[in-house]
């Protein structure tokens, strides 16, 4: 089983890297642990080339930073999506899961930890507020991938969006 | 009725930008705007930094080339460092960096070419925009689109290597690099499973080069005539005249081909090259001194490079410049859409070099820095992906940068791009009673051309939903339509 924990943001803009320090500090833990078949990405965004990164996977789950009204973190299920940005700059999961599919003909299991941020400025550093969303959201994971095939399940019950 | 068209943003190219379109009672063009408004402010943000950290810092300026700023300022720091320029580095400090630019080269010309502009040739500048697109692409034209993203990956993994990673690469520093080649990650690139290795990255980017020329055979008059117009040309070349996207001097020639520019040292780049400010938009109007600004202004890009060197120092895409200079007898090529034609001609030469380069002893040895004396100034250019890029910094005692002027390649592009809009409103929509959304896009088509990167060349804040608006002579909004 092929698991992928994929983050992107810019660490440059506050807690935007909220998504790449998740990767980071998930993959030196899943090592220190000894947990076999995770993979990691990290960017500054989601990229054309992305779908065929995620096409040998069974399991994908994308992390970015959010501003949306959520408490400190949930998880959505990425559904296949041919809406486009108009920039390269910014392509959604669901665009990728989509493309994967056209070209590759292959679906992974797709979900997208979003961990709520705050502040956007250019500055390397995440918000207190964020750090703590981290950890919950790190401590969260940590109890799940130590059984991650129980992910994949139909019936697994997630903490969702 | 007089009407102002605004197309805000423009699509699919990388950044946010807007047209402005003013018709008057009669339907005559009379004036027409690209509108740059994202904001810059980069070269206030490094002051006051060690000027050590400016390769790591200026990539943030933009997600999709942050390597190209990376060694544009990695290089203006190696003349702070006293390391020189050019050759002054070890051979496997340049050679590592030229792996990485080349690697960057490859990818940001697969993705402009097969996700942005190849909608509109596969499917037609009018076509329908919900098939107009790269899904669109990748239903119908299935190898192609896949093509595009395995060449994308492979520029990208050779970025990685070489820049140690893909966030906030840190492997050129001042002075050299941080890191060499190893045997194992080498072979990754020259032996790799089809289709990721080398080999294969040339045989498509010859195919993509072929279908290109094909497609030119089927639709001259489009390719030949839209947005054509003559202008100068401007980038680096070798000393000898080849064509090379790390280093060399600056030349420009006008639009008949004679030399406006000769062959100028880098570092002198200011007594040639000022920049105008416009109220209208934040990306500022480059132009060779001498000329004026009015005329000075000039084009970067794959089309200039194509235009100012004397020939391209690897076998295939020097066949390739052949039949691309003899269908102008040798002469500038000013047509806007033969961009693509030598884009891929650039990404065929690119394919090579990273081959001539993987296979290169010297990018595993370990001589990686030069030291030399400090100075207090330095400057930086290289061909990045879009054109001809400036970094240019100075430092105090402290080693704190006081002064940074970027001149990105979009900004020098950016009268050109204007010019370009002009020629599509003239053609496509002066006169019409109904402006469609196939006017729209060739205008669209038209500033793609260029890959414009808008973020690079302001700075990206926000964000802004396509909308198109129609105003009529008294700026009374008649219509508007949202994506």
């Amino acid at each position: 089983m092929k698991i992928l924990l994929y983050g992107y943001g810019n660490p440059g803009r506050q807690d935007d890297g909220l998504g790449n320090e998740f990767v980071n500090r998930m993959q030196e833990w899943i090592n220190k642990e000894g947990i076999k078949n995770f993979e990691f990405e990290s960017n500054y965004q989601l990229n054309i080339e992305d779908a065929h990164v995620i096409s040998d996977k069974e399991l994908v789950i994308f992390i970015d930073a959010s501003d949306e009204d959520i408490q400190d973190f949930c998880i959505s299920k990425v559904t296949e999506s041919s809406k486009m940005s108009f920039t390269t700059h910014s392509a959604s999961p669901g665009f990728i899961v989509d493309l994967c599919k056209k070209l590759f003909n292959k679906s992974p299991l797709t979900l997208l930890l979003h961990i709520k941020g705050y502040e956007w400025n250019l500055k390397e550093e995440l918000t207190e507020k964020a750090e703590e969303n981290l950890n919950k959201a790190m401590n969260y994971f940590k109890q799940k991938f130590k059984n991650p095939k129980l992910l994949i399940q139909p019936d697994t019950e997630l903490k969702t969006c | 009725m007089a009407k102002k068209i605004t197309i805000e943003p423009v699509t699919r190219v990388e950044g946010h930008g807007k047209v402005t379109i003013h018709l008057d009672d009669e339907g005559n063009v009379v004036q027409s705007r690209l509108h740059i408004v994202e904001f810059r402010g980069f070269e206030r943000f490094v002051q006051g930094r060690p000027y050590w950290e400016a390769p790591v810092l200026v990539q943030r300026l933009c997600g999709i080339c942050p390597v190209s700023h990376h060694l544009a300022a990695a290089k203006a720091l190696d003349v702070i460092v006293g390391a020189g320029t050019g050759d002054g580095l070890t051979p496997t400090g340049e050679k590592m960096r030229r792996l990485m630019h080349y690697g960057q080269i490859f990818q940001s010309h697969a993705l402009h070419f097969f996700h942005l502009v190849s909608p509109d040739l596969l499917f037609g500048i009018d076509a329908d925009p919900a098939i107009r697109n790269i899904i669109g692409v990748a239903l119908k034209f299935k190898d192609l689109a896949v093509q595009g993203v395995m060449m994308r990956k492979f520029g990208q993994e050779i970025i990685e290597v070489t820049a140690g990673k893909k966030i906030h690469g840190t492997g050129a520093i001042p002075g050299g690099i941080n890191k060499n080649l190893s045997i194992e990650e080498r072979d990754i690139f020259l032996k790799g499973p089809d289709p990721m290795n080398i080999d294969k990255m040339i045989s498509w980017s010859q195919d993509a080069v072929n279908f290109f020329k094909d497609y030119h055979k089927k639709h001259r008059e489009l390719i030949d005539t839209f947005a054509a117009f003559p202008s100068s040309h401007l980038s680096l070349v070798r000393k000898d005249g080849a064509m090379d996207l790390y280093d060399g001097v600056i030349r420009a020639v006008d639009a008949e081909g004679k030399k406006i520019l000769h062959d100028i040292d880098p570092q002198d780049y200011l007594k040639y090259i000022a920049e105008e400010v416009k109220n209208w938009s934040y990306m500022k109007f480059p132009y060779l001194i001498e000329y004026g600004k009015k005329d000075g202004w000039y084009r970067v890009g794959p089309l200039a490079r194509l235009n100012t060197a004397d020939f391209i120092p690897s076998p295939l895409a020097q066949k390739e410049f052949e039949q691309f200079k003899a269908y102008t007898n040798g002469k500038p090529n000013n047509m806007s859409m033969h961009m693509h034609w030598a884009r891929l001609i650039e990404t065929l030469h690119a394919a090579e070099m990273m081959k001539e380069l993987l296979n290169d002893p010297d990018l595993q040895k370990d001589d990686l820095v030069t030291k030399g004396t400090k100075v207090k100034e330095g400057v930086g250019l290289l061909e990045a992906p879009r054109g001809t890029l400036f970094h240019h910094y100075r430092i105090n005692d402290n080693d704190q940068i006081t002064m940074a002027n970027l001149i990105v390649s979009t900004t020098n592009n950016n009268e050109p791009m204007n010019v370009a809009v002009r020629c599509v409103a003239d053609s496509m929509i002066a006169g019409q009673k109904e402006i469609i959304e196939g006017m729209m896009n060739a205008v669209e088509v038209a500033i793609r051309a260029y890959d414009p990167c808008l973020s690079c060349a302001t700075h990206a804040l926000g964000k802004m939903p396509l909308e198109v608006s129609l105003f009529d002579s008294n700026n009374n909004l008649i219509d508007k339509k949202r994506s």
